[in-house]
């Protein structure tokens, strides 16, 4: 049996493997088309986006990068007070998000008990889940009143004499945005951390405690050191998400556009005011300078990620790190 | 199984078929527009199509800047909008495009003081605070409005609109009147470089900010501070009078503006003559062409028209939206007898 099918099967042998490439290559094809629509689609909006901003590029040239005053009555548009927000407003939400998701991080991929792991896990995926409108919710009603009852008279009073902590307090403003963006990004380091925390060969970690490391050198030149690389990763894909959040920072972030150093005075964001203004923004110019703050916006974007790109890049692989 | 997916299909087609008969029938009218008055156009296209189970009309609320571009492309039959369309924009558009008006706003002053009392506010003193000239609740110019009622030694904080609105045209577009340093510095626009302040997204932006701020003042739709119990303002008209703004007040407007009412009914109601007429009101416009591209939906249109500035009119108290006054209802039929196909009027029959 097994020797009259062997000869049949070996004649057909050259046919099998041009079907067989003919699949590969049409296999190729698809998945390069898959990935060059991906480009496609990047292109397709910068050079839209492009096109519609235009006019206001040519009408305003670099001092829409430079001065700070947004006026649709006048159109005059400035984007400076919106970079800012928006950097600052991010920066502000990685200060305080990073470390507390790395070490919850930590926690449940290190040190949990097997039974805490699974519940903590279920919580952080179901605050990624929420609705950015609930957290801008939470933040008129509960956040904004107890920044400006508490928080910020208690700020004022100790840490007063540093212009970050000086101003009436609102309660709404640049620090309502960035504990509220914090809150929103957490779920997002904590969970990719704990993914590539929990990708560290054990190895690592038993080659660390065999020389006698304790528990907590183990996990900082075994563990995050290997996994340095990932948890860069981790922060940028929150930063990514901050910088383009829109709805719960356009709700308490008190959409001034200015430039104030006080963590208490209000700021606006390139996101929010796109999102704010562009439904009833009617003439040609306003409109313009809308999408070009969209274009500024992607372009900011693409640097944020390149830097930190370079910086994944300049810290360098697992290998070298652990050999040092 | 050939045969049986050849049956299925067969089922499938008589089953869409028959579907689309009736809907084949009616007719689709398509319109987009303000957010404001979609309550009551939602309304209004329920309870039409009871009466004329042909129409059927389908709203977007998508802003009154995208339903004066979607109406100027014709990519709808109608648009809607909270502001009067400006020339530049009308001669834009493909063909004669007219205003009909058909129901009142008005945009109230609330504000967050102990015990909530009823405050009176000139416009001229209305204008400087949101300017940042007057800025503690116990300024002179306030309390001299007020006597009796207990002003506090506290910072104004002004809460605006952060979102383009009609809210926020129809407010800077009263202060713009009563106030030629507004008009001069800051202007009118859906939405404009403010003064002073912090922005709050949409009505219940606003009024949440306001809420939780003790000494705040801001601005929101008149239904809006009604549904919501807030402490509202009375201002001072333009014959010297403070009024509290109400339904009836908001209607006292356009009567008092129906005498000298341009015949393409773009006109603002703010600062409108009339010793009862609440000072910051305005009309909210539906956009049609006068020369309908198409018979059926043209007539549609029309009568529907007619309908919701007739009949329709009783939904607006439930709604809290005020009615157009008589004057000008009289004015809109001889608008909307005026719009054809072809050149053939479409409501020859009244």
């Amino acid at each position: 049996m097994t020797t009259a099918t062997l000869p049949a099967r070996a004649a057909d042998f050259p046919r099998a493997r041009a079907v067989l490439a003919r699949g590969d290559r049409w296999f190729l094809r698809v998945l390069r088309g898959a990935a060059l629509t991906l480009v496609a689609v990047v292109l397709g909006i910068f050079l839209e986006m492009s096109v519609s901003a235009w006019p206001a590029v040519r009408a305003f040239g670099v001092r829409f990068l430079t001065t700070s005053t947004w006026d649709p009555v006048a159109e005059t548009f400035g984007a400076v007070p919106f970079l800012y927000g928006t950097l600052l407003s991010s920066l502000l939400a990685l200060a305080v998000a990073v470390p507390l998701g790395i070490a919850a991080a930590i926690f449940l991929a290190e040190l949990a008990p097997t039974w805490l792991r699974g519940p903590i896990n279920f919580l952080t995926e179901m605050v990624a889940a929420v609705p950015s409108v609930v957290f801008g919710l939470w933040g008129i009603f509960v956040l904004a009143p107890l920044l400006r009852t508490w928080i910020q008279p208690a700020l004022g009073s100790t840490l007063g004499f540093l212009p970050l902590f000086q101003g009436p307090p609102y309660g709404v403003g640049m620090l309502a945005a960035g504990i509220i963006l914090a809150i929103m990004i957490v779920p997002y380091i904590t969970a990719v951390s704990r993914e590539v925390l929990l990708a560290v060969p054990n190895t690592q970690r038993e080659a660390a405690l065999a020389i006698g490391a304790t528990r907590w050198e183990t996990t900082r030149m075994a563990v995050l050191r290997y996994a340095r690389p990932g948890l860069v990763g981790a922060v940028l894909l929150a930063l990514g998400r901050a910088l383009g959040e829109t709805m719960a920072v356009t709700m308490v972030i008190g959409n001034r556009p200015e430039v104030a150093a006080s963590l208490f005075a209000p700021g606006y964001t390139m996101a929010s005011v796109i999102a704010n203004e562009f439904a009833e923004a009617t003439s040609d110019l306003y409109l313009a300078a809308l999408v070009e703050m969209g274009l500024l916006l992607f372009v900011v974007t693409v640097i944020v990620n390149g830097l930190a790109r370079l910086l994944v890049w300049r810290v360098g692989g697992p290998v070298k790190q652990v050999r040092e | 199984m050939t045969g049986r997916i050849v049956a299925a299909l067969a089922v499938l087609t008589i089953m869409i078929s028959t579907g689309a008969g009736p809907v084949g029938a009616q007719m689709l009218v398509n319109g987009a527009g303000a957010t404001f008055p979609y309550p009551i156009y939602s309304k209004w296209f329920d309870e039409y199509t009871k009466i004329d189970p042909e129409a059927r009309f389908n709203y977007q609320s998508i802003g009154s800047g995208a339903g004066i571009k979607q109406i100027s492309a014709r990519t709808v039959d109608f648009g809607a909008t909270d502001g009067p369309m400006t020339d530049e924009q009308l001669s834009k558009a493909p063909g004669a495009l007219l205003h009909i008006p058909t129901v009142l706003g008005a945009v109230v002053a609330t504000y967050n003081l102990p015990g909530a009392p009823t405050v009176n506010f000139g416009g001229d003193v209305l204008a400087d605070i949101f300017l940042g000239k007057i800025t503690k609740w116990n300024d002179a110019r306030i309390a001299s409005a007020n006597p009796g009622v207990s002003l506090p030694n506290q910072p104004i904080i002004v809460v605006h609109r952060s979102d383009g609105s009609g809210t926020t045209y129809i407010w800077v577009d009263y202060l713009s009147k009563v106030s030629a340093e507004w008009q001069q510095k800051v202007g009118r626009n859906t939405s404009v470089n403010w003064p002073v302040g912090l922005g709050g997204k949409g009505n219940e932006g606003v009024a949440g900010q306001i809420k939780q701020t003790p000494g705040a003042l801001g601005y929101v739709e008149l239904a809006y501070a009604v549904k919501n119990k807030l402490p509202v303002a009375a201002v001072k008209n333009a014959a010297g009078k403070f009024v509290t703004p109400t339904i009836a007040s908001t209607t006292a407007a356009a009567a008092g503006s129906a005498k000298d009412m341009p015949a393409d009914f773009r006109v603002s109601l703010t600062n409108a003559p009339g010793e009862g007429a609440y000072p910051v009101a305005s009309f909210t416009w539906l956009l049609v062409y006068k020369d309908q591209p198409d018979q059926v939906k043209g007539r549609a249109l029309a009568k529907f028209l007619w309908w919701a500035t007739h009949e329709g009119q009783r939904y607006t108290d439930e709604l809290l939206y005020a009615p157009l006054p008589p004057q000008v209802v009289t004015k809109i039929e001889a608008t909307l007898k005026t719009m054809t196909f072809n050149g053939q009027p479409l409501l020859a029959a009244r």
